[in-house]
């Protein structure tokens, strides 16, 4: 089976762009240019040269050995953590933004839920030079004040979207909005492997860094360039797309994505999609996600925002259709045990989104050969807060 | 012929108007059509609320979300509908958004809405591919027409595309704006507009997006053969305490 995007923009069913006309000239200008340009030579060397001396690549495959101890197994981490502004949205703020620069726009916009996306846009776009908005639902901008103000010491705009919810899904809306109101100079910057084709391949191809390292630091450290699991936390789904990109095709290689639970699956608190969504549209891209018996889009819940989005891209529902994908969920409570456990183990305080990957390795059978790698996606300052809270 | 095709064949400067189903109250709407029928209004487009309506401007959000609160649903839709049709005979076009459409069950939506009198439908999300691999043949046979956008970003080779594969109107956004962003027509706007005259197009063609007024439904008429108006009556709707009165004093405000 094919588990990358065809050339019509879809994962087996999933995909594609469903987006009115007044977008189709600017997607359909990337759909045209994007390959061409992000696989040309000149492209490749800045982007590579940016990832190196700006944000810090590669970033360490690290032998969490004390970790590994308590499990008695092998586990690995990916330490995107120690990238450039915290996380692994960096790389792919980065790589856009170099696109942006080629199509000749000059005004970048893009929507955040926790922040981390809008702090890795407003970055890139103070590095370029280039004008930069950031759409953020209300109710987050409250609540995450420090990224705010990140943003905007950075040179961003932040504007509240106060409609509908007031989160990142209304965020999304509003930037949607304003690229239909500005198709001539503004490029929209998404920040996950969602919306219409080509974002959710582009995206992955950008996230997928990742796994290209994996493949030679694991040669390095162990002889084989293939885990016996990788394990990514996926709300939209980006750091798993970039996990498992370079692994898609080895079968031996077994893809486990854990989505947020929330206060449980069954509780009605919840951001596990694959679990309680069904098929439909969201964003411009057909793929699961929660909605009400009319067709109404409903509101996730996680403890981490980053999580907290009711759909998943494209590639993450085929994955699970297809069965390619181990699809697991960790409640609220079990992340916060995996982090305080990593925290006291590793020294590493781990963002709330990756410690749902993190409490994965007390759901899944692991043998004392198994050689595990988990994508710590992020760093958890900016979760200290809920952390000291929890404690 | 349907009714869309009578109405174009038959009369020159159409006035549709756009209203939110379910909105200002759960059930106003079958009052706002009967009444805009009777004060001359050509067609009406009935929106189907959606909670993440990306083509519509804040007006026509913000009365969205109010309906949904108020109740609405596809299946009530239907009845209010079913109801208007009882004494109203002009073109009712449904406009919403394409997860609707799926999650009710595609072909039994597009059946259920031609038997409650429906003669067309406006999906801003459904891609013309889908529509032409998996609706054409349908709608063709229920006599249902599917209308599509064309934007002045839309290249002339794009715009006969849509024309030749569409029926009913073709949509002529007015510019790069959502729904209920601007008040007057610009010059560029009429160099557009005469583009799209010029190309000699197979479907009648109606203006939308930014027409709110008189002069604004005037000018679009000289350019097509009518306009359409939503955010502009959405406003008054929200305001008003009256719908006989607000329907007839709108109307006319546009029409005389």
């Amino acid at each position: 089976m094919n588990y990358n995007v065809d050339k019509d923009g879809f994962y087996g069913e999933f995909g594609g762009a469903f987006i009115p006309e007044m977008l189709y000239h600017n997607v359909n200008e990337l759909k045209e240019k994007y390959l061409g340009i992000i696989e040309s030579d000149e492209f490749q060397k800045e982007f590579k040269h940016l990832l190196k001396d700006y944000v810090g690549r590669p970033t360490p495959l690290y032998f969490a050995k004390r970790l590994s101890e308590k499990y008695n197994t092998n586990i690995y981490l990916k330490r995107e953590d120690l990238n450039h502004t915290g996380a692994h949205k960096v790389n792919n703020t980065v790589g856009q933004i170099l696109l942006a620069q080629h199509l000749g726009k000059s005004r970048i916009i893009a929507e955040t839920g926790a922040g981390q996306h809008g702090v890795a846009t407003a970055t890139v776009c103070a590095l370029m030079g280039l004008e930069c908005i950031v759409y953020m639902g209300e109710v987050d901008i409250k609540s995450q004040a420090p990224n705010v103000a990140r943003m905007k010491m950075l040179g961003a705009e932040v504007r509240a979207a106060t409609s509908g919810s007031k989160t990142l899904k209304d965020a999304t809306n509003e930037a949607i909005r304003d690229w239909i109101n500005n198709p001539e100079d503004t490029y929209y910057l998404i920040g996950s492997v969602v919306g219409p084709h080509p974002y959710p391949d582009m995206v992955a191809r950008f996230q997928s860094i990742i796994s290209e390292e994996m493949k030679y630091q694991l040669k390095e450290k162990t002889g084989k360039d293939s885990p016996d699991k990788i394990i990514a936390c996926v709300g939209g789904g980006s750091n798993a797309a970039g996990a498992f990109y370079h692994y898609l095709d080895n079968e031996q290689v077994e893809l486990i994505a854990v989505e947020a639970d929330g206060l449980g699956v069954d509780s009605g608190k919840t951001a596990a999609t694959t679990q309680v969504g069904t098929e439909g549209i969201i964003h411009g891209s057909k793929t699961l996600l929660m909605q009400n018996e009319e067709g109404q889009i409903t509101e996730p819940y996680s403890i981490s925002a980053g999580l907290d989005y009711p759909g998943v891209g494209p590639l993450h529902a085929h994955l699970f259709k297809s069965g390619r994908g181990t699809f697991l969920g960790a409640t609220d409570q079990e992340a916060l045990s995996a982090a305080y456990q990593l925290t006291k183990l590793e020294g590493i305080i781990p963002a709330l989104e990756s410690a749902h990957a993190l409490a994965a390795l007390d759901k899944i059978n692991l043998k004392p050969t198994d050689c595990i790698v988990v994508n710590l996606s992020g760093r958890g300052d900016k979760d200290l807060e809920t952390y000291i809270k929890m404690l | 012929m349907n009714r869309i095709e009578r109405i174009f064949k038959e009369k020159q400067n159409i006035l549709n108007i756009y209203v939110t189903a379910g909105f200002p109250s759960l059930n106003d709407t079958v009052e706002i059509v009967l009444e805009l029928e009777k004060n001359g209004v050509d067609m009406v487009e009935i929106g189907m609320p959606f909670s993440d309506p990306m083509a519509d401007g804040p007006t026509i959000q913000n009365s969205s979300e109010q309906a949904i609160k108020n109740g609405i649903t596809l299946n009530l839709i239907f009845e209010q509908i079913e109801q208007i049709r009882k004494t109203v005979s002009i073109p009712i076009v449904m406009m919403g958004y394409y997860n609707q459409v799926l999650h009710y069950g595609d072909v039994a939506f597009f059946e259920k809405a031609k038997a409650v009198g429906v003669d067309g439908f406006i999906l801003p999300d459904l891609p013309l591919k889908t529509y032409q691999e998996k609706y054409k043949n349908l709608l063709n046979n229920l006599g249902l027409d599917c209308i599509f956008l064309i934007t002045p970003q839309t290249p002339d080779e794009r715009i006969k595309l849509i024309d030749s594969e569409s029926s009913g109107f073709l949509y002529v956004v007015s510019s790069y704006s959502i729904t209920g962003s601007k008040n007057d027509i610009q010059q560029g706007q009429v160099d557009y507009f005469k583009r799209i005259k010029a190309l000699d197009l197979t479907n009648p063609k109606l203006i939308g997006f930014g027409i709110s007024n008189k002069a604004t439904f005037n000018t679009a008429c000289e350019y097509a053969e009518g306009a359409i108006i939503g955010s502009a009556f959405i406003k008054e709707l929200e305001k008003s305490n009256n719908i006989k009165e607000t329907v007839k004093t709108f109307i006319n405000g546009v029409k005389e």
